[in-house]
């Protein structure tokens, strides 16, 4: 099982969390219906690294991101700069 | 009955003579001492076949002698498939064979073997194709000739447990290296976890001569002084997965049938050993083929005589000693074949009770009763493959090794090289070091990575094959001679051959017979057995029961406080989601009347409730809700919905204004985890700018709906200084204020049932006792509790939809008949795009209220609407019978050319006639115009 590196509560089992997916823009006002659903429904599916959202449901309760390459799981926090 | 194989007692075995019992094999008496295995008790007794083959039924016998020998498989009582060369007998234990009938000694499908070349390669896949019909009797065919054995289902459930463990190291495998490595590791301050899957540690060295013997002892006495290590045995490492999150099942407890263990280990040490393999020739499966290790197990360990008289084919030392031991033993060893200058053997004939000959390669023939071969080894790879390894294959040694190994696991002993005892241990201890290095380093990394130096690699003669054909796997009866047909018929990958032939794929899963496999393979191809690869070893390493996975069943539940009231009242359960709530207290039709005339009270405590707090909170619900909220005033409760992105409904409930920074927002019981997620996502992600707290206090109120007439009347009582009045406290407005002395409560006026009444959120811990004073003080009013099936149907006549019960993951809220709701000319909220673009469509079915013409009709929820004979145009999402109208009432979707009101539609009843039923022109059946919930 993957450990997921909470910046809050340290590295915790996957099942404590729920994946959001990967991360992506909300798009803003006046965007039309073929940019809304890319949006909304696709999903760029690396296989290597890719940014996404987690939720430490069973933890702190905080959506956090790292990045994970698809083909090993391997999981890593985002570089330090990047953390709001 | 007497044991003539018994030897008398070895230095090395695990045998308790003063602990002699009996137990029954197929329903006859035999011998044994504590330590015996049930194979070992009968080999001593004299008994040589202990199953039938999966397909042929041909005789089988020892192979292996240890946990993965295929042929040793049996009904343990209860247990089926029972291991009976790992698993000790027992007094009394009742131990039959599995797959024979009608008995082992005269098994009739044992005619198979004849009509064997209807069961080559591909068999299943080539035979039972048409008439489909006929399946079921195929199904029921096949099924009396599988080997599994037999389940009863009155047997007692069993206890089964579960473990976390953080070891820093892991080492899978307790033999010398295995516990060396766990030593070195310990020492230099790691916590370690040593698994060994039989029941003693020591590997080889439990059947080795008299220095390997005392070596063990050493080991095991450093072990046993050693605190910082937990050992393990009769316990498998079943898998590896992500992150070193290494299963273990561990067997043989006291009061527990099998534990789970799921360790993360920081690094992972794999020591498993090698295990021999089998020679393929002709008659390689007969009663009285024996692999050596198997042969020094049973003598050494177990003090059994394996034969009389025996041939020994040996390319290795191990061999050279099993025929020393046989000598010892007082087996007469009328031949040893030695590989290594060309010697071989080319068949072994045999009858029921097994091996009477075998033929050597320089057309010698030995009458004798055992073959005991040594021939060469298969590192079992399996927890390599599971960290993404690939291993490669040596021509020298005629094996593979591992190549390619992440950095928190590594590998010693056999399986990563051959050696003196000493080499072995040494390179233990370096890579136990190292591992323990690894997993202290600290930090995220583990700067550079030392490999221990490599172990020697002994050169060993390449034999898989002699030059006939025999069984390549035991488990699932496949020969060589299928695998080569197998390849003839254009199956030329291994992993193709695998699943055509089924070879690896039985209970030994490629323990015993993938190598072999793959040189079958290779030779039948032409290319190498390096070219050829090997097959992916997966989880589980050896078969797990579904007890140990399931463990004990923890399934958490949630009660209201005011369960215990429910309890008594003889409230019928029902399970929602994590919550167990009263259905009824016997009778909902006569609680939905009794709120229709006089009042009547529910637990809603489930509700989602969140306390909203901070000058930003009217933007986040602009934001959450497709409804406006900037203009709600203190006291004032409005209804809202909410959609998510794609304009699909996502949850309702009411938020109230408390105060001037307060409000409190419910949400649906089984919304209540989604909402929370979903409030969290916008302050966290989209909207961090936002000065919102968002606090869910579902469990700190017990929340109690007083609906029905004389609810006012009722909770004039009850509540002090409230004034009730209509004018001071309407509808959709919320006050708090103290209740039958209980400070802190929320009372808001809102109308789900559709009469007036008045939720009351009181602090958790008050909830009984607010619950019980309605009873009391409002017995006269006809007070009287009512469940979540009356609160349904009074919804459903009063037309009020239920989010995933009347709608679901497509209905957008235009759909659902929110129209009334959805503002559009706010400036953002979720769901906004595409509800603006679902207001310029007309195609989307609508939500309607519906009325059977013959109102003594319930169709069906999900009764579909049709058109046209087979046109799906719509369906029933609610309907039950209605005790205020005397009609059955439902909720409904309908295509948009048949929403008007008053068009009939047809309903088709589930396996009954059409009947016809009327859209409404609302969704309330009931009091349409809401004057009794205003009143």
């Amino acid at each position: 099982m993957i450990l997921v590196p909470c910046p809050h509560c340290g590295a915790r089992n996957a099942s404590e969390f729920r994946c959001v997916g990967e991360q992506r823009a909300r798009p803003g006002d006046g965007t039309g219906p073929e940019p809304w659903r890319s949006y909304l429904y696709l999903r760029s599916n690396p296989a290597g690294w890719v940014t996404e959202g987690w939720y430490h449901r069973a933890g702190c309760r905080r959506y956090l991101t790292v990045e994970r390459d698809t083909l090993t799981n391997e999981v890593r926090p985002l570089p330090a700069e990047d953390l709001a | 009955m007497s044991a003539p194989y018994r030897l008398g007692p070895q230095p090395g075995e695990v045998l308790d003579r003063s602990r002699a019992f009996s137990f029954t094999w197929n329903g006859r008496r035999y011998p044994a001492y504590e330590g015996d295995t049930i194979v070992s008790a009968l080999a001593a007794s004299g008994e040589r076949v202990f199953s039938r083959s999966f397909k042929y039924h041909r005789p089988r016998g020892v192979l292996s002698a240890s946990y993965h020998d295929p042929n040793c498989t049996v009904q343990v009582g209860d247990e089926p498939n029972v291991r009976a060369a790992h698993r000790r007998a027992a007094p009394g234990m009742d131990v039959r064979a599995q797959n024979a009938w009608p008995s082992l000694r005269y098994d009739v499908k044992s005619a198979n073997q004849i009509v064997g070349r209807f069961l080559s390669a591909g068999f299943y896949y080539k035979t039972f194709i048409k008439p489909q019909r006929l399946w079921p009797l195929y199904d029921r065919i096949l099924n009396r000739f599988s080997a599994g054995g037999v389940l009863t289902h009155a047997e007692p459930h069993e206890y089964y447990d579960k473990r976390y463990a953080h070891p820093d190291v892991l080492v899978a495998g307790g033999g010398p290296a295995g516990i060396s490595g766990a030593l070195a590791a310990a020492e230099s301050g790691a916590s370690v976890l040593l698994v060994e899957e039989e029941h003693e540690l020591g590997g080889h060295l439990r059947w080795g001569d008299q220095a390997e013997r005392a070596a063990l002892a050493e080991l095991r006495a450093a072990l046993a002084a050693n605190p910082a290590i937990e050992v393990l045995t009769d316990s498998a490492v079943t898998g590896r997965y992500d992150g070193n999150w290494v299963a273990v099942v561990q067997r043989n407890l006291p009061q527990v049938t099998e534990r789970l263990i799921k360790a993360r280990a920081k690094t992972l040490v794999v020591a498993a050993g090698l295990i021999e393999r089998p020679y393929v020739f002709e008659g390689n499966d007969l009663p009285g083929v024996l692999l050596s290790t198997a042969a020094r197990r049973l003598i050494n360990t177990h003090a059994v005589r394996p034969g009389d008289r025996a041939v020994v084919l040996t390319a290795n030392p191990e061999g050279d000693a099993a025929a020393a031991d046989l000598e010892c033993a007082g087996v007469d060893v009328a031949r040893v074949v030695d590989a290594r200058r060309g010697g071989d053997v080319v068949r072994v004939l045999g009858g029921r009770a097994g091996v009477r000959q075998v033929e050597c390669g320089d057309g010698w023939k030995v009458a004798c009763d055992l073959l005991v071969t040594a021939v060469g080894w298969t590192a079992p790879t399996a927890l390599l493959n599971m960290a993404g390894d690939r291993p490669a294959y040596s021509e020298a040694a005629a094996r593979f090794f591992p190549s390619k190994l992440p950095d928190d696991v590594l590998v010693t002993g056999g399986i990563a090289g051959d050696g003196t005892l000493d080499e072995l241990i040494d390179h233990a201890r370096a890579t136990g070091r190292e591992a323990a290095r690894r997993a202290l380093g600290g930090g995220g990394g583990w700067g550079t990575t030392m490999a221990p130096p490599a172990l020697p690699v002994a050169e060993h003669p390449a034999l898989f094959r002699g030059r006939t054909h025999g069984f390549v796997d035991f488990s699932e009866d496949v020969t060589s001679k299928d695998l080569a047909a197998a390849v003839h018929e254009g199956y030329d990958s291994i992993e193709l051959v695998k699943r055509y032939t089924t070879a690896t794929m039985g209970p030994s899963q490629g323990k015993l017979e993938t190598v072999n496999t793959v040189a079958v393979v290779a030779e039948a191809t032409g290319h190498s057995i390096g070219d050829t690869g090997t097959t992916v070893w997966r989880p589980p390493y050896v078969p797990v029961t579904l007890g140990a996975l399931a463990g004990r069943s923890f399934e958490p539940v949630r009660y209201s406080p005011l369960q215990p009231w429910h309890e008594r009242a003889g409230a019928k359960p029902l399970v929602a989601g994590a919550w167990i709530r009263p259905d009824h207290y016997g009778d909902s039709a006569g609680e939905v009347r009794n709120v229709r005339t006089n009042v009547g009270i529910i637990d809603v405590t489930p509700l989602g409730k969140f306390d909203l707090r901070g000058p930003d909170v009217p933007q986040l619900l602009n934001q959450l809700y497709v409804n406006k909220w900037s203009k709600l005033d203190v006291g004032s409760v409005r209804y809202g919905v909410m959609c998510a992105e794609d304009g699909v409904v996502l949850d309702d409930g009411v938020v109230g204004r408390l105060a001037a920074d307060r409000y409190l927002l419910t949400s649906t019981s089984s919304g209540a985890g989604t909402i929370e997620e979903w409030i969290e996502s916008w302050l966290q992600i989209e909207r961090p700018d936002w000065r919102v707290y968002a606090t869910p206090v579902t469990d700190a109120y017990a929340s109690i709906n007083v609906a029905g007439p004389r609810s006012r009347e009722l909770l004039a009582r009850v509540a002090d200084g409230v004034d009730l009045a209509p004018e001071a406290f309407g509808y959709m407005r919320v006050r708090s204020g103290r209740i039958v002395g209980v400070d802190g409560c929320f009372l808001w006026r809102i109308g789900f049932t559709g009469e007036r009444s008045y939720e009351l959120h009181v602090p958790a811990a008050y909830g009984l006792h607010v619950w019980e004073a309605l009873l009391d003080r409002g017995a006269d009013l006809g007070v009287a509790p009512f469940g979540i099936e009356a609160q349904r149907i009074l919804r459903l006549e009063k037309g009020h939809l239920i989010v995933g019960q009347d709608t679901d993951g497509l209905t957008q809220a235009y759909g659902a008949g929110l129209d009334w709701l959805v503002k559009l000319d706010k400036e953002d909220f979720v769901g906004r795009r595409e509800l603006a673009w679902q207001r310029g469509r007309d195609d989307y079915f609508r939500l309607v209220g519906l009325q059977p013409v013959d109102g003594s009709v319930v169709p069906a929820e999900a009764s579909q609407i049709v058109e046209g004979g087979n046109t799906i145009v719509g369906r029933i999402t609610s309907s039950r019978m209605s005790p205020t109208l005397g009609r059955s009432v439902c909720l409904g979707f309908v295509a948009p050319h048949l929403a008007a009101p008053g068009t009939t539609v047809s309903v088709q009843l589930p396996g009954g006639p059409l009947i016809p039923a009327t859209v409404m022109a609302q969704h309330a059946h009931f009091d349409p115009e809401g004057v009794r919930q205003r009143g």
